[in-house]
């Protein structure tokens, strides 16, 4: 288990509401679970309001949730201090960075992700660095063991790092030109460095036209409306405006 | 080398289109109805005739686990179909493939998994740090209700069924099917006491069957190629293909769908281009997720590892997950194991005590062991220890970080006592602690 404390009354702004938008999309979400069972939603509606807070959660924001869901506050403080994706303080403007420190990329050089974070970004996680722009953590297992070592910064995986490679995605996100999501190297997703040596029948892929949505991943600026379908977008901008 | 026909997951690495056309093209979606009319009867038995076992870590017989479901309800109470895609267990990355590259095998399993257990709709708990691959999910989704496959008179079948795509947000214990419920439900993600099972009372109180993703996924084939195609790859009780999750130190880690019992040489040399420094260089292997017990290099360990549940268990480890981190003779392994020691403490819900305070006692005496800064008989201590967590907990996240470390205990004992003694050789002005003390 980790402690986690909500964070100091002086970082806590004020007050929170849910945005017009965010509130419609918010009925929409409530909507799959049954009747009297709105308190299935409680999770992704703290993840939206996470990200509507600049990707933290401060305790209005859960009060304000629990207000939506007609639930008992201590139920949502509960769950928000449960589960470790919910950031209790503050986190950098530009970039709050994930390191995956589980054995699976420790093996694989995750040490030198550390390295570069204490030296570029904060000594300690949970920091912000001194211009604001970038936080840390060490997380466990993000899943993505054969791209080892990796990190989530919001949304995207940058995965296959070295330390150099590391430092490039972070400037990336102050000198305008981000980095893209997946592996950092010659590699397609998960298959081995090279190409694969399966799945080579062309056969399989005798009654394919070849079609529209290869391999590129989901990758839209443009925040989601409420009400449009899913396919266009899940979740709006990783990035908060600063 | 398992045959590319007989591969499930053809577009595992994303090379081809993932939507609704791509998919249809690869052969999904293919008779899905014809498939449906056969009856609920019939699908469990084709399930049970296959061999399948769940894909998710325990190995339990797929048909048989559905066929613990109502047939009707008695009580009004619906049924719910829920799938676990919750992949946290570290060195696991499979289902992560199948949700960004293949989700409509997930999706049209769903709906056949879903029907022959008699659900009204069906969850799917995607981990929450898997955010594109949620969305990729979704939109196969909404696909899949665009097209007629799910929703009101799915397939034209005269079936209702919903699927709807859910998220947790990191908790790796939600992986533990009824602390994903307790979450789907808006709670904590702490376990059940069992029973009442799933089966009996489960989500929302109401009869629910939890499957993994690769499990489920896997369901369209079988039943459109029928048991006997599935039950000829792989060995007896062990059959089909699986998802392998190669990482840690070999020349070129990836994930690869290979047949059931495959010998652990095999599969590193053909598809991870071998050990780094060749295989002689091998330490040691977990060769199921970080929860397992590892097997060390040796003539009567490793090298004749099959990669199997019963294969895996005459080493006294298991297939898990099929998440295999593969370490070299560089690898600090009493410091590896205790950062798994680490994950499990970081990752234990705190319900129950003996896994609570047991987690980080392991790690600190771990860590201690790493540096040699220890007594001899610490190592029996924390091996007795282990054996008091192992299966007191209500949830099997006891047994699963105890097993690891007895897996180090049992092969690396002697590398335990050489630090210490290399430790102890050495003047230090600070005395040894002794575990108890802490």
């Amino acid at each position: 288990m980790s402690v986690r404390r909500l964070a100091d009354p002086h970082l806590q702004p004020k007050e929170f509401a849910f945005t017009a938008e965010n509130r419609a999309w918010a009925e929409q979400v409530i909507k799959r679970y049954p009747e009297g069972r709105q308190q299935s939603a409680v999770i992704p509606l703290l993840w939206r309001a996470q990200e509507q807070a600049g990707g933290w959660l401060p305790q209005k924001a859960m009060e304000h949730v629990a207000d939506v869901l007609g639930m008992a506050k201590i139920r949502v403080l509960e769950v928000a201090t449960f589960y470790t994706m919910f950031l209790l303080a503050p986190v950098g403007r530009q970039a709050h960075v994930q390191v995956c420190g589980t054995t699976p990329c420790r093996l694989r050089g995750a040490d030198a992700l550390f390295d570069v974070c204490a030296r570029k970004i904060h000594p300690e996680p949970f920091h912000v660095s001194a211009d604001g722009n970038f936080s840390w953590e060490e997380v466990e297992c993000l899943g993505a063991c054969v791209n080892a070592p990796m990190v989530l910064i919001w949304n995207d995986t940058y995965e296959d790092l070295t330390a150099e490679s590391f430092e490039k995605v972070l400037d990336g996100f102050v000198n305008g030109k981000p980095a893209k999501p997946g592996p950092q190297i010659d590699r397609h997703f998960s298959a081995p460095v090279g190409g694969p040596n399966t799945l080579t029948d062309p056969s399989l892929y005798a009654r394919s036209n070849g079609g529209g949505n290869t391999g590129a991943p989901l990758t839209d600026a443009d925040a989601k409306k409420a009400g449009t379908p899913a396919n266009v977008r899940e979740t709006p901008a990783g990035q908060p405006s600063t | 080398m398992l045959d590319d026909k007989d591969r499930i997951f053809k577009n595992l690495y994303g090379y081809h289109d993932w939507g609704l056309e791509g998919a249809r093209a690869r052969g999904a979606w293919d008779g899905t109805k014809d498939i449906l009319a056969r009856g609920r009867d019939a699908l469990i038995n084709e399930m049970k005739a296959s061999g399948q076992r769940g894909r998710g870590g325990a190995g339990f017989p797929t048909g048989l686990k559905w066929s613990f479901m109502p047939k009707e309800s008695k009580d009004g109470r619906p049924s719910y179909l829920v799938i676990n895609a919750d992949e946290s267990e570290p060195g696991t990355c499979k289902d992560r493939e199948i949700m960004r590259h293949d989700p409509h095998l997930l999706v049209e399993g769903c709906l056949i998994a879903g029907f022959a257990m008699g659900a009204s709709a069906c969850y799917i708990y995607v981990r929450g740090e898997f955010i594109r691959e949620r969305e990729r999910l979704q939109a196969a989704v909404d696909q899949a209700y665009e097209a007629g496959l799910i929703g009101k008179n799915a397939c034209g079948s005269g079936y209702d069924y919903d699927v709807y795509v859910h998220h947790g947000a990191g908790a790796y214990i939600c992986g533990e099917e009824t602390a994903l419920l307790e979450s789907l439900e808006g709670k904590k993600g702490q376990p059940r006491l069992k029973p009442p099972f799933p089966a009996n009372v489960g989500l929302y109180g109401c009869p629910t069957t939890v499957n993994n993703v690769e499990t489920i996924a896997q369901a369209p084939d079988i039943m459109r190629r029928g048991a006997a195609w599935f039950s000829s790859i792989g060995r007896q009780n062990n059959t089909g293909t699986k998802l392998y999750c190669i990482s840690g130190h070999v020349n070129k880690p990836c994930n690869v769908e290979e047949r059931m019992g495959i010998p652990l040489r095999e599969l590193l040399e053909k598809h991870a281009g071998g050990v780094r420094g060749g295989w002689n260089n091998l330490l040691a292997v977990i060769p199921g997720g970080s929860s397992m017990p590892l097997v060390p290099a040796g003539a009567d360990q490793a090298d004749t590892l099959l990669m199997d549940f019963d294969g895996c268990r005459d080493k006294k480890s298991a297939l898990g997950t099929a998440a295999v981190i593969v370490m070299d003779k560089s690898t600090d392994i009493i410091r590896a194991m205790a950062r798994i020691s680490y994950f499990y403490k970081h990752e234990s819900c705190g319900q129950c005590t003996p896994c609570r305070e047991g987690m980080g006692w392991m790690w600190r005496v771990l860590m201690r062991m790493a540096e040699g800064r220890a007594h001899k008989r610490e190592i029996d201590m924390l091996m007795d220890v282990t054996k008091q967590i192992e299966g007191h907990t209500i949830c099997a996240f006891g047994d699963g970080a105890a097993w690891p470390v007895q897996g180090l205990l049992r092969h690396f004992r002697p590398e335990i006592e050489r630090r210490i003694d290399q430790y102890a050789a050495n003047p230090h002005p600070e005395p040894v602690l002794v575990a108890a003390a802490e």
